[in-house]
């Protein structure tokens, strides 16, 4: 880990200014610390290098509330994983989000981590994990994506560019995305509430560039609508291990009903999207139908389809790099994309945590 | 990795470049960031060490630590208490986990710099006359380890775990102990450990 400065703010407006001090010119100049669960890790393996962290832990007083109010709930990003999720209001009113945390990382990791520093954890790409391959576009814009040609199965198949691929690695984002939620921030300009739907980008041509943040700004909290579809809710995920890992596919449902029939569903898509993925293509083949258990998977999952082909085709029609000549691991049909390290292609490293 | 190899008594290069900055001072953290209202001030140098108060199993320390020491390395290598164990140090097998104020958390992942609230290691559990804690019974009793390298985790683990009212059933229990990694797989006699102590500790 590279050496850096340690500040401790004693308010939001304090560490505002902590992090104007830094230079401009470095690469991830200042990093706000609070659980450390996410930033620790990656700046032990080297692919964070701040120059300040400003530990904003002392915030908690002020921006650590959970509070169910007649206009939603009110989150503090201070609040930690665990305390959220064991929340008698939002465990009644709000299952999707109390099971979006229950449902991520393990019980230390939820004690520690708070709400801000969850929604904009990194991904778990080991192309971008392990500084040892060049090729990182979201960690050295222009230097290539390793994840297109190598070990890609658990990457983005919405939202991906052809300089990034990383899928984004939270659970209750999708939560957020798909109730409404709206997220506080102060910033070197003041205050200011955006959705949360805005918070991240696209990768485009950009992946290194995550959020809508200006430098500096700082996640205070979330607000999320309140609403009779929020109680009629659930957070899927489904994952390679029962516990303590990252999605393969989850999906965060919540259903405003009519008698039998949708008046609207709020559907969120995660470990399959760039960023925390509204799925507003399949609330629509919902929308005023009757729910059964036949209906809804066809309905949505042909739209899904339909999103979800083009990348694959577009990865499979990229020129090839010269062809070093038959590999005597390359199988049939896999067009020659094996796992670069080893021929029996184990499971990447460095999937455990969240 | 971030472990500041040097001993209290010692005085190193780093700590004596170190004193030219703010940590000889002795001033309190907190108002150094309050007086920082300038944006154009000039940040504490990178490195610079940190004086810190840790008290750890009832015992209060004063350190001067470097900022990216981590709290696993300065238990271990500043304090000496090597019961907690440096597994993979990315926070993804649960052999360091200690209480910090009460909750269990990954002490790799926690800058010691940043902890708030006493510390609880494994050395801190048995009892003041140096009975063993019921989970450290239990474990015993049930065989709930083979080479015991990730017994002290899953012990401060499974403490917590029945502190916190998650262990009503062995799937809840296999649930909320998923964040300690055993690799001699002992897991269902862990299971059983913590079953066994439940009943001995109560809630509390």
């Amino acid at each position: 880990m590279r050496p850096f400065a340690y500040e401790r703010a004693p308010d939001a407006a304090a560490a505002v200014r902590l992090a104007g001090s830094a230079p401009a010119d470095a690469r991830s100049p200042v990093q706000y610390l609070a659980g450390g669960t996410n930033l620790v890790d990656y700046m032990r393996l080297d692919v964070l290098r701040p120059q300040i962290v400003v530990d904003i832990n002392d915030l908690q007083d002020a921006h650590g509330e959970i509070e169910a109010r007649p206009d939603g709930l009110h989150l503090g990003a201070l609040a930690r994983m665990a305390d959220v999720a064991d929340h008698p209001a939002v465990l009644r009113d709000y299952p999707v989000i109390a099971q979006s945390l229950q449902l991520a990382a393990s019980a230390q990791l939820r004690n520690m981590a708070s709400l801000g520093g969850n929604v904009l954890q990194r991904t778990r790409c080991q192309y971008f994990r392990d500084p040892s391959w060049t090729a990182c576009n979201k960690r050295d814009p222009g230097s290539g994506c390793a994840a297109l040609h190598g070990v890609n199965r658990k990457h983005a198949v919405l939202g991906a560019s052809e300089h990034c691929i990383a899928s984004y690695p939270g659970d209750f984002g999708q939560a957020l995305v798909a109730l409404d939620a709206a997220v506080t921030t102060v910033g070197p300009r003041g205050p200011r509430t955006l959705r949360f739907e805005d918070l991240h980008r696209p990768p485009g041509d950009t992946p290194q560039v995550e959020t809508n943040l200006m430098p500096g700004e700082l996640i205070t909290g979330f607000v999320v609508p309140a609403g009779p579809w929020t109680r009629r809710s659930l957070y899927l995920k489904v994952r390679d291990r029962q516990s303590y890992e990252f999605a393969l596919a989850s999906a965060a449902v919540a259903l405003d009903m009519d008698g039998g029939a949708v008046r609207q569903a709020r559907i969120a898509l995660g470990g399959v999207a760039t960023r925390p993925w509204r799925a507003r293509e399949a609330e629509a083949a919902l929308a005023g139908k009757p729910l059964d258990h036949a209906a809804a998977p066809r309905r949505g999952g042909r739209r899904l389809r339909r999103r979800g082909r083009p990348r694959r085709r577009r990865l499979q029609d990229r020129p090839r790099p010269p062809n070093p000549g038959p590999r005597p691991d390359a199988g049939a049909g896999d067009g020659g994309l094996r796992c670069p390290t080893t021929p029996a292609c184990p499971s990447p490293p460095n999937r455990l945590a969240p | 990795m971030a472990a500041n190899p040097s001993s209290e008594a010692g005085v190193s290069r780093r700590r004596v470049l170190a004193a030219g900055g703010v940590s000889a001072a002795g001033l309190p953290l907190m108002s150094l960031a309050a007086e920082r209202a300038a944006p154009a001030a000039p940040p504490r140098a990178p490195g610079a060490a940190v004086p810190v108060r840790l008290t750890v199993n009832g015992q209060a320390h004063s350190l001067s630590v470097d900022p990216r020491a981590s709290l696993l390395d300065t238990v271990r290598e500043r304090l000496g208490l090597t019961g907690t164990k440096k597994g993979c140090d990315h926070g993804q097998c649960g052999a360091c986990t200690v209480h910090i104020g009460g909750r269990r958390a990954l002490s790799c992942l926690t800058l010691a710099v940043a902890v708030r609230g006493p510390v609880t290691t494994i050395e801190g559990l048995a009892g003041p006359g140096g009975g063993l804690h019921p989970m450290q019974q239990a474990f015993i009793d049930q065989d709930a380890f083979q080479c015991g390298y990730c017994t002290p985790g899953q012990i401060m683990s499974a403490v917590a775990c029945v502190q916190e009212g998650h262990a009503g059933s062995d799937d809840e229990i296999r649930e909320y102990m998923s964040g300690n990694l055993c690799r001699c797989a002992a897991y269902p006699h862990i299971v059983k450990a913590v079953v066994q102590a439940r009943g001995q500790m109560g809630r509390t």
